[in-house]
């Protein structure tokens, strides 16, 4: 089995500030990390891997800088990683960014493509599912466990949703978008660590993938959706803040329900 | 090129100290319990071989990569730190440096995995900082030695199964004639002692060793014959820089830990951290652990490049480190004043732990007469 | 010419979702702008009986696939459905909501429909030309976008729940139903369902309820939570990190990755208030927030705001109660 993971490398919004002259972001010395959904279909597909037996393709589409995320999953057991960048590729939105990268996939192909859910600095959870239309395979999104049959050649997905859970079974090619719940994914290993060094991280650019791509569906231009504009969010503090001890606090709560009739 | 593997494993070890080793922290100390599931963890990630080269079953990893994992461990709980220490720098490495071939394949692999865990034994309870008193003796017999005395203060005893054991086997020129073994806890006559109560680092297990008879392989001849006083003092020159990473580790945490409160604490309407007397103190002290972070440095990069100086280095690194690590863990205590004193705070058990980096692998005095030696010798 | 709001309209077990509805009324809005019609498409397996309904709430006409293959959800059957309604009447617009169903199928058909989507939008304007302005949070809730896709139709958006107003119910209203007959393509139905599960957890919709009690990290126990969201008639919900910590569950989770709320009263408890986390409650009507860090960002968004032990205060509410 040959499982490619997509992967995206994002500023931790955890730490995230915006600039209130400029109203963009302050992205000096916030670290960038593997995205979290993405992280753990790595440790999906080294699980898997680990099981049955695959080889674990890791890729990203980025600046050159990405490269350190794919380094990040050879060092988790990844076996192979490939940084897809080219000055052509930019700005483009989630649908030129799938269109991209299926063509890459299509490049170097797969029995399985692995993708997080949605990305924290997008929250979109779009670029996966329109892989999986670009390349013409099912998909399945919100995986919460993955499970392989090796005697039937099926994959078992339980599909997580707002109120249920459902058990899928797909055989044959497909996508499948993982939630970070699956697993917690592993800490990168020594030896892995040290063998990633003489490992190469292949470049995937226009040229590469020409076949399989027109300029014209790649990029700004080749981006349906535009930004027209940006807005921070303003908040409007109603009162004070106030220490309480827990006892005057309770009692506080509960007089501020009853008097709005909320209890 | 960015040097991806040295950045990987810091992220990786940091990740891992804060996730999995800090939380155990405070339990370990109160418990006085190895923390046996964290070595599990370890060795799973392949930190319990991390110098150990890949024919070995080891990561093929560097020296630096090594001392920075004691350095971040010691940072959140310093038992853990030393356990990484002494299996590697006073086990792994000499078997490593000084074993046959046969000996490398028989050790190494299961050092590396963490499967076994490896100790070092030459301090005797009449041998301490006069190392060579030794009353352990280790008579050459047919096809094996056999080996008859006590070890005292040995880090990771009982859990360890490879022990590196200096014991006297004649009589040389100068004085007893010492040699190294390879010694498996398994080994008819070996038994762990006494185990210490101690003031810090009390997950760490510190224990008695005594063999009775125990029979050596003479395969288990760890380098030559009368070898063993160079050996067990090189092998110290290198666990020394362990010892400075912990030390240096344990000053770190007490910084950090300090910071954070004194930004927090409120006195006379203000933070703490406001006050010049506390300003002064904490840049003082970052000031120290800095240049103990370069004297570490130093160390390290003699050792990864076996410089004729490692010794000094590592002398002077363990001094400067250790002392470092007591007077920041003293002060750290002081600004966080009452509170510092109580177990809610982990200073107070930094503090206890930062006082055995002057005393172990060679007391501070003992770092001194190194330094001295040298420079009075030319 | 593309014209014509369209709703994918969700339905689960028969039941239309509120989101649904709420996205006819937003639609209703929009069609106003442009004198268009508000069409309802209403997937899934002997469901036409609920066209009156959508209709009720605001549809001008309904558009039902009512087919065996659409009784469960699953990617392929619906997007073959919603393709072959969009290639027919050409929409306008086609608005999805941003749940785990509409954030699985919109992508899908954009990539098949070779135009533009905009996720998880919070608001929706329309311009007399019919150009969709579409605004959604950015970089977890930290900037807000406005998006527009002006050279390709439909203009696809999944918009969040709980964030647009549904109308009021008028079963005198009057609109169409189609009933809509699709050739599908079952060669490519590829993935297989084998079983599906409630999640009892998930009994409750924090969505729904009236009064939250929501905990946070600094709740070390969230049992209290339930007694006391018990006592005061509401639900319990759960910030990112219990439900990462495996202690709530997903279904139970406010913010940017989980539920968007405006209960009458949400009561945080030991929730700092990440940026991720405010953009899920901020319109409650009446926030009560207890933590022990006074500049946690919660208190900038807090009706009332209260310095003290989240869990020791919730223990004192339960005695008064």
């Amino acid at each position: 089995m040959k499982i490619i993971v997509c992967i995206k490398q994002v500023p931790n919004t955890t730490e995230i500030k915006i600039d209130p002259v400029t109203n963009t972001l302050k992205r000096d010395g916030v670290p960038s990390i593997i995205n979290p959904d993405d992280k753990t279909a790595v440790e999906a597909a080294i699980q898997l891997k680990e099981k049955h037996g695959a080889t674990v393709t890791v890729i990203t589409m980025g600046p050159p800088q990405a490269e350190k995320a794919l380094r990040e999953a050879l060092a988790m057991g990844a076996d192979e990683a490939f940084l897809i960048t080219d000055r052509v590729f930019a700005g483009s939105d989630t649908l030129a960014t799938s269109t991209i990268i299926a063509a890459a996939i299509k490049k170097l192909g797969a029995d399985v493509v692995f993708c997080g859910r949605q990305a924290i600095d997008g929250d979109t959870a779009q670029v996966g599912p329109q892989i999986a239309e670009h390349l013409g395979v099912p998909q399945i999104t919100y995986a919460a466990a993955i499970d392989y049959d090796a005697a039937r050649e099926v994959l078992t997905v339980k599909r997580q949703f707002e109120d249920r859970y459902q058990t899928l079974e797909v055989s044959g090619q497909c996508l499948i978008t993982i939630l970070s719940t699956l697993d917690k994914p592993r800490y990168m290993n020594v030896w892995d660590i040290v063998d990633q060094d003489e490992k190469e991280v292949g470049l995937i650019t226009y040229k590469d993938i020409e076949e399989n791509l027109n300029l014209a569906d790649i990029g700004l231009k080749g981006s349906p959706t535009k930004v027209k504009s940006t807005a921070t969010k303003q908040f409007d503090k109603t009162i004070e803040t106030v220490e309480l001890d827990p006892e005057t606090a309770a009692k506080t709560i509960v007089d501020a329900l009853k008097a709005r009739h909320l209890i | 090129m960015a040097d991806y593997k040295s950045t990987l494993f810091l992220e990786m070890i940091k990740d891992f100290a804060e996730n999995e080793v800090k939380p155990l922290a405070q339990q370990t100390d109160e418990e006085e319990r190895f923390p046996i599931e964290t070595v599990e963890k370890m060795a799973k990630l392949g930190l319990m071989g991390i110098i150990i080269p890949k024919q070995y079953g080891g990561a093929g990893g560097n020296y630096p990569m090594y001392i920075s994992a004691v350095e971040e461990l010691s940072k959140v709980c310093g038992t853990t730190g030393v356990i990484l220490s002494a299996h590697t720098s006073l086990c792994a490495a000499p078997i490593l440096e000084y074993g046959t071939e046969e000996q490398r394949v028989k050790y190494l692999p299961d050092l590396a995995s963490g499967k076994k865990i490896g100790a070092f034994g030459l301090t005797e309870p009449n041998a301490g900082t006069d190392a060579s008193n030794q009353q352990t003796v280790a008579v050459e017999m047919e096809d094996h030695y056999l080996l008859n005395g006590s070890k005292i203060f040995i880090t990771n005893a009982g859990y360890a199964s490879t022990y590196i054991i200096i014991a006297v086997t004649g009589k040389g020129p100068k004085g007893p004639e010492m040699s190294a073994f390879i010694v498996e806890s398994a080994f008819e006559g070996f038994s762990v002692g006494k185990k210490e109560l101690k003031m810090g680092i009390r997950g760490s297990s510190t224990c008695e060793l005594i063999f009775e008879n125990v029979k050596v392989p003479k395969e288990n001849l760890l380098g030559k014959r009368g070898d063993g006083f160079k050996i067990a003092m090189k092998t110290l020159d290198g666990g020394r820089i362990g010892i400075a990473a912990q030390a240096l580790g344990i000053a770190e945490g007490a910084l950090d830990a300090t910071i954070a409160y004194v930004k927090s604490r409120k006195q006379f309407g203000r933070s703490i951290a406001q006050f010049q007397n506390t300003q002064f103190i904490l840049a003082d002290l970052a000031t120290k652990v800095a240049a103990a972070k370069c004297l570490v440095e130093v160390a390290t990069n003699a050792k990864q490049n076996k410089l004729p100086t490692v010794s000094v280095n590592a002398a002077q690194a363990k001094l400067f480190a250790a002392e470092t690590a007591m007077d920041v863990t003293t002060k750290c205590v002081q600004l966080h004043g009452g509170y510092g004193y109580t177990r809610e705070y982990p200073v107070e058990r930094m503090m206890r732990d930062a006082k055995i980096t002057e005393i172990y692998e060679g007391t501070s005095e003992v770092q001194r007469m190194v330094i001295s030696g040298t420079l009075l010798k030319k | 010419m593309a014209k014509n709001i369209w709703v994918f309209c969700e339905q689960r077990d028969g039941q239309l979702q509120s989101v649904a509805l709420e996205l006819i009324g937003v639609a209703r809005e929009l069609a106003e702008k442009t004198g268009e019609k508000v069409c309802a498409a209403l997937l899934g397996h002997k469901i036409t009986d609920k066209a009156a309904e959508l209709v009720a709430y605001g549809a001008d006409e309904v558009h039902v696939v009512d087919d065996a293959c659409l009784e469960k959800f699953v990617t392929e059957q619906y997007a073959q459905a919603v393709t072959a309604l969009a290639k027919k009447y050409e929409p306008s617009v086609i608005l999805f909501g941003a749940t785990s169903i509409g954030r699985d199928l919109a992508p899908r058909l954009s990539a098949r429909l070779k135009t533009g989507l905009t996720a998880d939008c919070t608001k929706l304007e329309m311009d007399e030309e019919g150009n969709l302005f579409m605004t959604r949070p950015a970089f977890g809730g930290n900037l807000f976008a406005t998006i527009i896709c002006p050279d390709h139709r439909p203009q696809m958006s999944t918009v969040r729940p709980g964030v647009m107003k549904k109308l009021e119910r008028d079963d005198a209203r009057q609109g169409e139903v189609v009933v809509e007959s699709i050739e599908f393509d079952t060669a490519k139905f590829a993935v297989k369902v084998v079983d599906e599960v409630r999640s009892i957890q998930c009994a409750v919709n924090i969505e729904e309820a009236k009064l939250l009690v929501a905990c946070g990290r600094g709740l070390k126990d969230v049992k209290p939570a339930y007694t006391v969201a018990e006592k005061l008639g509401g639900s319990v919900a759960s910030s990112r990190a219990l439900v990462d910590a495996g202690i709530m569950d997903h279904c139970s989770q406010v913010g940017q990755t989980g539920k968007t709320v405006r209960p009458e009263a949400y009561l945080a408890f030991g929730i700092s208030g990440a940026i991720q986390h405010l953009a899920g409650m901020e319109e409650s009507e009446y926030i009560v927030a207890v933590n022990t860090d006074k500049n946690a960002p919660i208190f900038k968004v807090a009706n009332l705001g209260i310095v003290s032990d989240a869990a020791a205060v919730m223990k004192n509410i339960e005695k008064l109660l």
